[in-house]
């Protein structure tokens, strides 16, 4: 009777659990490291895969999953799906997007998108926290402990910006994000190529919305991406697109009736396609059907045709490729393996494609849909120590420069070098007196500043008032293991610390983050609270019945008037904090009882053995 | 006294602490870091087996349950790693570095500044690239003779180089520098135009 009330904190001091997050554009995923490797973390219905999408009802909680997935054909209106291609950008980045998807969006979208949902407004980490959050409670309800520290998967093309707002999505959900890795680079993890000691293998990652391609060399456990190339706005969404934009011609000129403005309608077809797409993977022909408002569209669409209408998309894909392998210093015959990831590496003319450029027949063993979270949970191991002798050496995506005279950019970091990378720049002021320097970063490889990715200004302030060209500022730009951008300065001559103030041309200001974490910690904490009170209720509930079976006891009158006055009197305090939301007083009296009814339980088990020794006497 | 962050001993030369084994603020100088005379003929298969096995030793991936100020000094001695890796193991941006840190940096080519020996080159080349933009298809094949004279001078400067390295490891003396920094100026030239080449021809 007595262990059994006390409650075990002992794992709260042990090392962390660090899970791996597949944050995917159609869906998402967590794993983690088991005794025998990666394994997927199950949801609560046994479904693993977390669709990415969430739903915003009128009143209540967010929908994520499933369930919000079945609401795009009731409640369009209410439900995002895709925000990943949201991720990181302005509203001139996603025009041609929003033609596809059927979000609202409200003002002051420029620097960070705002959708519009009945009376909220929600940007996309805050949406992709949702998701995230979803997994951290599969993942909590599954281990059964609190989980903090997770491994984030993006898209090896994915710049600062993105990058950024994928962080900044981890902390909103609660989690310490300890490392973003290159969705490609965690599929050659998961897929343990390192048991083949040397080589050179490529990965094609070709997702709901995104492209990457990267090659890496294998050396002895060491995975060293040699280049990445890729393409963040294109994925099997673009082939739902073109079948829906084909089906809605089709039905225009069958039903003399435009459905385009109907959201419903619209989500229905998309529905259709999606499925058909999937089953033209196995089958030469399949039909797409649509009913809507008592009329019937039905369509036989063979593969051949299939092809010919994607054939445009599969070959986006392979200008990346070419380029990537020109990068990484590598002829196509020197790359021994290829890798396919992402559920559009089902699409048979996929495969082909892969195949004639490579002149290889692609891996496609692990499941294209699992495995980068799985490749994400190696990395987590890694991380914990768990895994020993692996490492990977990835790369910068994209070139980093500053703007220059005329607009004109000077790369600092070029693409494709190892990160961690830096650069030193030497600044100075061009006017006498001059207080401020303003120095503008930018992403990309084209030669003027208008065309590449505009990063952030950042304001070297409070300058020493000196001649023109007398102050020194070092300034150190650092792109660290996760392909973020930090910039620091420095006055040379007098060694002191300069002071810099960063506008970020995109994303949200650490203080939005800030706002966001707080309220997410505000509702989490209630849902600790709530969640601790009711834990703490059950025990009650245990003791109390237990003490309630004592009294029953004959060991209960062989107790002293004291003992038995003690036990009720902490007993009726028990009662009382029951009733109360302070789970912590509840602990104490819980534990406070199980001290006084010591003497009983000890007399109930002598009680208990004597029985059974007069027993056998008996006997 | 230069002492370690963490438990204030003295430090010696190297990246980690000798007493506590706490890992240090990295050196930025190149040859420093990876304990290399500053010389120009580098073996590179031992650089590169030096930047794996340090690469084991100093990523963050290492470090990620370690204090905040070890997290720091990974991330930054990983990246004076990569960024050392990545300069010294080509000759050109190797003596690139060794000019910049001696002050005889290349700076930004002006396109006026044709080595002498070229001129008459360049003049050629420009009025075949000028008859090619006017249509003359002919000219198509001058461009492709002169593409490969001046892959062949760039054979040439390399092979100076080489000898340029062995001549400045050997004595360390500042006109060898002086030297090298000529010939990289002219083979920067040289793939210039190269490069205005096979824009016109593609």
């Amino acid at each position: 009777m007595s262990s059994s009330f006390q409650i075990d904190f002992s794992e709260a001091g042990a090392t962390q659990r660090i899970i791996g997050i597949d944050l995917g554009t159609t869906n998402s995923l967590g794993a983690f490291m088991d005794l025998t490797g990666p394994a997927i973390i199950p949801g609560p219905d046994g479904e693993h895969i977390v669709p990415s999408v969430v739903a915003i009802p009128e009143s209540g909680d967010p929908i994520v999953g499933i369930e919000a997935r079945a609401m795009l054909t009731t409640d369009p209106d209410r439900v995002i799906y895709s925000v990943k291609r949201l991720m990181g950008r302005g509203l001139d980045d996603v025009k041609e997007e929003l033609k596809l998807f059927p979000f609202r969006i409200a003002d002051g979208s420029e620097s960070v998108i705002r959708l519009t949902i009945g009376n909220k407004t929600l940007t996309p980490p805050e949406v992709s926290a949702l998701i995230l959050k979803q997994i951290k409670t599969n993942a909590e309800a599954f281990f059964n402990e609190t989980v903090d520290q997770a491994v984030i998967t993006v898209p090896a093309y994915f710049n600062d910006t993105q990058r950024q707002a994928t962080k900044d999505a981890g902390r909103i959900a609660g989690l310490e994000v300890l490392r973003l890795v290159n969705e490609p680079t965690a599929a050659a993890l998961a897929y343990g190529l390192d048991k083949r000691k040397e080589g050179i293998i490529a990965v094609y990652d070709f997702g709901g919305g995104t492209f990457d391609i990267s090659i890496l060399k294998l050396h002895n456990g060491i995975f060293e991406v040699l280049a990445t190339n890729g393409d963040t706005h294109l994925g099997g969404d673009d082939i739902d697109n073109l079948l829906i934009a084909v089906a809605l011609e089709d039905i225009q000129s069958e039903w003399s009736e435009n459905i385009r403005g109907n959201q419903e309608a619209v989500q229905i077809l998309r529905k259709a396609v999606i499925e058909a797409k999937e089953q033209l993977s196995f089958a030469p022909a399949v039909k797409l059907s649509l009913e809507w408002r008592g009329k019937a569209y039905q369509r036989e669409l063979s593969r051949d045709v299939f092809n010919k209408l994607i054939t445009p998309v599969v070959d986006r894909t392979l200008t990346p490729c070419r380029a990537c392998i020109a990068d990484a210093n590598v002829t196509v015959e020197q790359i021994n393996e290829v890798v396919m990831v992402g559920g559009s590496t089902r699409i048979p003319l996929v495969r082909t494609a892969v195949e004639a450029l490579f002149k290889a027949k692609p891996h496609t063993e692990l499941n294209p849909d699992e495995v980068v979270a799985l490749g994400a949970a190696v990395q987590a191991g890694i991380l914990s120590g768990d895994v020993e002798d692996t490492l990977l050496l990835d790369v910068t995506p994209l070139s980093l420069g500053i703007e220059t005279m005329g607009g004109v950019v000077s790369k600092l970091i070029t693409r494709n070098s190892t990160i961690p990378a830096s650069a030193m720049e030497n600044f100075t002021t061009a006017v006498d007196g001059q207080r401020n320097v303003l120095i503008h970063v930018l992403q990309g490889e084209r030669e003027m500043a208008r065309d590449c990715r505009s990063l952030a200004r950042f304001d070297l302030k409070d300058i020493d008032p000196m001649p023109a060209g007398l102050p020194r500022i070092e300034v150190k730009f650092l792109i660290d293991a996760n392909g973020i951008l930090s910039v620091t300065a420095r006055e040379t001559r007098t060694g002191k610390e300069q002071s810099i103030e960063v506008k970020p041309s995109y994303g949200l200001t650490d203080e939005q983050v800030e706002a966001m974490i707080e309220e997410s910690i505000e509702k989490a904490e209630a849902d600790f609270i709530e969640r601790q009170v009711r834990e703490a209720r059950v025990e009650a509930d245990r003791i109390f019945k237990a003490v309630d079976k004592g009294k029953q006891n004959q060991a209960w009158d062989t107790l002293s008037d004291d003992e038995r006055e003690a036990i009720q009197k902490v007993y009726n305090e028990l009662i009382l904090a029951y009733h109360s939301d302070y789970y912590d007083l509840i602990r104490d009296k819980i534990h406070e009882l199980d001290q006084v009814t010591r003497p009983l339980a000890e007399r109930m088990m002598n009680t208990a053995v004597s029985v059974a020794l007069e027993g056998t006497k008996i006997e | 006294m230069i002492t370690c962050w963490q438990c204030k001993k003295e430090l010696e030369k190297g990246l980690f602490c000798p007493s506590c084994n706490a890992l240090q603020s990295p050196p930025t100088d190149y040859f420093t870091f990876f304990s290399l005379p500053r010389h120009l003929s580098i073996n590179i298969e031992a650089l590169q087996a030096k930047f794996y096995d340090l690469s084991r030793k100093l990523h963050p991936d290492k470090y990620s349950r370690k204090s905040e100020t070890e997290r720091a000094n990974s991330t930054a001695a990983t990246a004076v790693l990569n960024d050392a890796w990545r300069t010294l193991k080509n000759p050109i941006t190797r003596a690139e570095y060794l000019l910049a840190q001696s002050g005889l940096e290349i700076g930004e080519q002006r396109s006026k500044d044709v080595p002498p020996e070229l001129l008459d080159e360049v003049f050629e080349l420009n009025m075949a690239l000028e008859e090619l933009r006017h249509g003359d298809q002919s000219a198509k094949v001058e461009l492709a003779t002169a593409r490969e004279k001046f892959q062949a001078m760039l054979a040439a400067s390399d092979a100076d180089l080489e000898n340029l390295f062995v001549k400045h490891d050997a004595e360390s003396c500042p006109p060898a520098l002086a030297a090298i920094r000529a010939v990289l100026n002219r083979r920067r030239y040289i793939t210039n135009l190269i490069r205005d080449v096979d824009k016109e021809l593609s």
